[in-house]
């Protein structure tokens, strides 16, 4: 569903992103892991259409980004990590507008929103300007407007940020959901308790490139980590030194 | 498992020797509080931006062009009352107790503006407020930051003006220090007034309504200046047959403006100064007002800064209740557009009128629009030694005038656009959304009313001047193809030169890319009329002494600026699209 072959982002001469190689399948939900830097929401937001590769290809449900942006991008949602939306549109009018640009209108279109607003407890917001939402509440109207032109292919950057616990918790839900249904989910984050538990497969990107790369059991087997859990995996290839000088920070 | 760590000793308390000594608050000085302003407006002053040179120059041709008009009228006025016997001193303090009087009721309105932003929405208040910052700290930095950010423009139109009266008037090398002595209260004091009635207001009403009706009120006002000083036809009080009789008009002037106001103190300080009798009184008034008032102000602030500041953080609630009659109504009308283009052109629409600061322009828009109607009405067309030719030619320097006005119009109201979009740019981008249809939306939504506005000010003005039929339809075709230009070129600066970051839409239009749109503008105006001139007065002229104008003058002229405005309409909307394409955020 989401096929990667050596794709690469450099600013200048800096290489952000260096010849990875990804393979999503059709049903699966998929974690992107990495330090800060390493690489993941570059790489998220070229497969979401917003930067464009310096080489390689992206292929979305099949179809490539570079050759057919606009139907790669019909079969796509995308959820950033900064909840930045229109301040002066009303929740139900935000996600009428993204409904709007895949061609989506109608009665449908209007109880899908209906259903995701009251999932995320905002039904009594969704005639307020986005201005007066907070944060969290802006993320889950964001989340929403993922959802609601039912897209084949879910980019997800940092979906936990700002999210209160029972949303955080209806959003694990949405995604297993959502990937048993048969759709395909890519998500970023740092809290390695949820991509552990939730994740089908997972890749381990650090410094532009994936380190790691498959399910748990396999990650455990390739990186000899015996019964570890992902945090252990996750600081021995990022660096577990990081935190050696701890001692010589604080007395400073 | 990485060997779990010893955190007993790095947490421990401070050892001694450290920077602080036990017992004492913290204390940060009032300097430190403006430190990060300093060290922003350096390194942006040390920026490498681009056209950041080229900028500046403009800026400064521009400025000192300003400044030398300003000087120069002034000073030949001056020149003149100085020379006109008994009233001629009191013609100069009267001119500059009015024109005082306008700094400091713009003072206050700015400065009840920007205390709103600097007191109560900036984003370095959550760290202050939070920290260990004393309260009349806290006050000091913030009244500064006000009086910076409100007078500077004042003080720069004031420099050319005193320059004007210490020149005339003798005032020597020690003049400019008195005039600092003088205006730097006058400054302060509307500062601090300013934030008192801005720190009662937020008290009332919560910030961001605060924002919504002072911006409003602001527009409103100034609007309501500039109509009336135009409708009252100043011009008509020059004419000498309104004055009964010079012991009257003497009276008048001799007569204070308004003695309370500290505008009046400075103006009787400079002029008592520049005529040799200083008025200590004056002086001493100002510097113990501005203290009192500081003073005051600052017992103010810390009886309502913190409820105030704590209410400026709830945000106002504003539901919308869709499925009106309008909305449904839009819905319908826009139907035909299909559904991606319709709703661009809903959310267009909506966050233009939801938004107080930018819909509240609209009311100075419409002032400008009857202050120019207002002196066509008036322009003196009619008797002896007015020609045919030149009551024809009036409505094609209208083209120029009107030109401007709606390249004016669309720099502030279609050049943002695509700026505006910046924070937005990730959903719009991972869209299967064109960029040309969201081009579409934005050039068509700003220039149709555009294109009304412009179709109905040169209609009237020609209808008021009753021009050829020939004029008529010159002029509505030529403003009609000059706004579709005029967009064009708005939207594609606008997206050449995009300011992704800035959140005020009316800050845009003085970016180098908005100098840059002016500059074409002008240019697209300018040729357009010089293209047509030709034809125009070959026509004129054969109309005149009853002959017949050359066809193949007319087609080439007005064929030219046709094919000039549509090349500016299409072009700069076709590197938009492509600079939009290449955009990554």
């Amino acid at each position: 569903m989401i096929e990667i072959l050596k794709l690469t982002k450099q600013y200048g001469d800096f290489t952000a992103v260096d010849a990875i190689d990804l393979v999503v399948p059709r049903g699966e939900l998929f974690g992107f892991l990495g330090p800060n830097g390493a690489g993941k929401t570059t790489t998220l937001r070229m497969i979401a259409g917003i930067l464009k590769p310096t080489g390689g290809t992206i292929r979305v449900a099949g179809v490539d980004m570079r050759a057919d942006p606009i139907t790669a991008k019909s079969k796509l949602g995308f959820i950033p990590d900064r909840p930045f939306i229109y301040e002066k549109l009303t929740g139900s009018e935000f996600l009428r507008f993204v409904a709007g640009l895949y061609d989506q209108r109608g009665d449908e279109v209007e109880h899908r929103a209906r259903e995701l607003l009251a999932l995320f407890d905002l039904e009594e917001w969704r005639d307020e300007l986005v201005e007066s939402y907070s944060h969290g509440m802006r993320q889950k109207l964001i989340i929403s407007s993922a959802f609601v032109h039912r897209p084949e292919v879910i980019v997800v950057d940092e979906p936990m940020v700002g999210l209160d616990p029972k949303a955080a918790r209806i959003l694990k839900d949405l995604f297993r959901e959502y990937t048993n249904r048969g759709h395909t989910i890519i998500f970023s984050t740092h809290t390695l308790e949820v991509a552990e538990s939730l994740c089908d497969r997972l890749a381990i990107i650090v410094n532009g490139r994936i380190k790691a790369y498959g399910t748990m059991v396999e990650l455990r087997r390739d990186l000899e980590g015996g019964e570890r859990g992902l945090e252990e995996i996750f600081l021995r290839l990022t660096g577990e030194n990081a935190a050696r000088n701890l001692m010589d920070v604080l007395d400073a | 498992m990485p060997e779990q760590q010893d955190f007993g000793a790095a947490l421990a308390p401070r050892r001694s020797g450290s920077q602080r000594t036990v017992g004492m608050l913290p204390d940060p000085p009032l300097l430190h509080l403006l430190l990060p302003k300093w060290l922003t407006a350096r390194s942006r002053a040390a920026s490498g931006e681009k056209g950041r040179g080229a900028r500046i120059a403009v800026l400064a041709v521009t400025g000192f062009l300003f400044w030398a008009f300003v000087f120069g009228v002034l000073y030949r006025l001056l020149t003149y009352f100085r020379g006109v016997q008994e009233i001629g001193q009191l013609l100069a303090g009267k001119l500059l107790g009015l024109i005082l009087l306008g700094f400091t009721s713009i003072l206050l309105l700015s400065n009840v503006i920007t205390a709103l932003s600097s007191f109560f929405l900036a984003k370095d208040l959550d760290m202050l407020v939070a920290g260990p910052v004393d309260w009349l700290r806290l006050y000091g930095a913030k009244l500064l930051e006000t009086v910076v950010a409100s007078s500077w423009m004042v003080l720069l139109v004031s420099v050319p003006m005193f320059t004007a009266y210490g020149m005339v008037y003798d005032g020597g090398w020690f003049f400019p220090l008195v005039v600092i002595a003088l205006m730097l209260p006058l400054f302060v004091i509307p500062a601090v007034v300013g934030s008192a009635v801005t720190l009662a207001l937020v008290n009332i009403f919560p910030a961001r309504r605060t924002r919504d009706i002072l911006s409003v009120i602001a527009v409103m006002t100034a609007g309501g200046i500039v109509l009336l000083f135009r409708l009252i036809r100043p011009e008509q009080l020059a004419r000498p047959e309104g004055f009964r009789s010079l012991v009257d008009f003497i009276a008048v002037l001799r007569t204070p403006t308004s003695p309370l106001l500290p505008s009046e103190w400075v103006q009787k300080a400079t002029m008592g100064y520049l005529n040799g009798e200083p008025d200590w009184l004056a002086m001493y008034l100002l510097w113990t007002t501005a203290a009192a008032a500081i003073v005051l102000g600052a017992l103010l602030h810390r009886w309502l800064y913190l409820d105030g500041f704590s209410k400026a953080q709830e945000s106002a609630q504003q539901f919308v209740r869709g499925g009106g009659r309008l909305a449904r109504f839009g819905d319908w009308a826009l139907k035909p557009l299909g559904t991606l283009r319709r709703e661009l052109v809903l959310k267009e629409l909506r966050l233009f009128f939801r938004d107080t600061t930018q819909w509240s322009q609209l009311i100075l828009l419409a002032v400008l629009v009857v202050v120019y109607v207002f002196n066509i009405k008036y322009l003196p067309l009619r008797g002896e030694g007015i020609t045919f030719f030149l009551v024809n030619v009036v409505p094609f320097l209208n083209l120029v005038l009107a030109g401007f006005v709606l390249a004016s119009i669309a720099a502030r109201f279609i050049f943002p656009g695509v700026s505006l979009e910046g924070r937005t740019l990730w959903l719009l981008r991972s869209s299967p959304m064109r960029v040309r249809d969201l081009l579409w939306a934005k050039f068509w939504v700003g220039t149709t009313p555009l294109l009304i506005l412009a179709v109905a000010i040169v209609g009237v003005t020609d209808y008021m001047l009753q021009v050829t039929d020939f004029m008529f339809y010159v002029s509505v075709i030529t403003i009609t193809l000059m706004t579709f230009a005029l967009s064009g070129l708005a939207i594609g600066f606008g997206t050449m030169f995009p300011q992704f970051e800035t959140e005020n839409a009316a800050q845009i239009p003085t970016s180098f890319g908005g100098l840059l749109y002016m500059m074409a503008s002008v240019a697209v105006i300018g040729g357009v009329v010089i293209l047509e001139a030709r034809p125009v007065y070959s026509y004129l002229s054969a109309k005149a002494f009853g002959t017949v104008a050359d066809p193949t003058e007319l087609v080439l002229g007005f064929g030219a600026a046709a094919l000039l405005c549509i090349g500016a309409t299409i072009v700069p909307i076709n590197i938009a699209l492509n600079r939009l394409e290449a955009v990554e955020r």
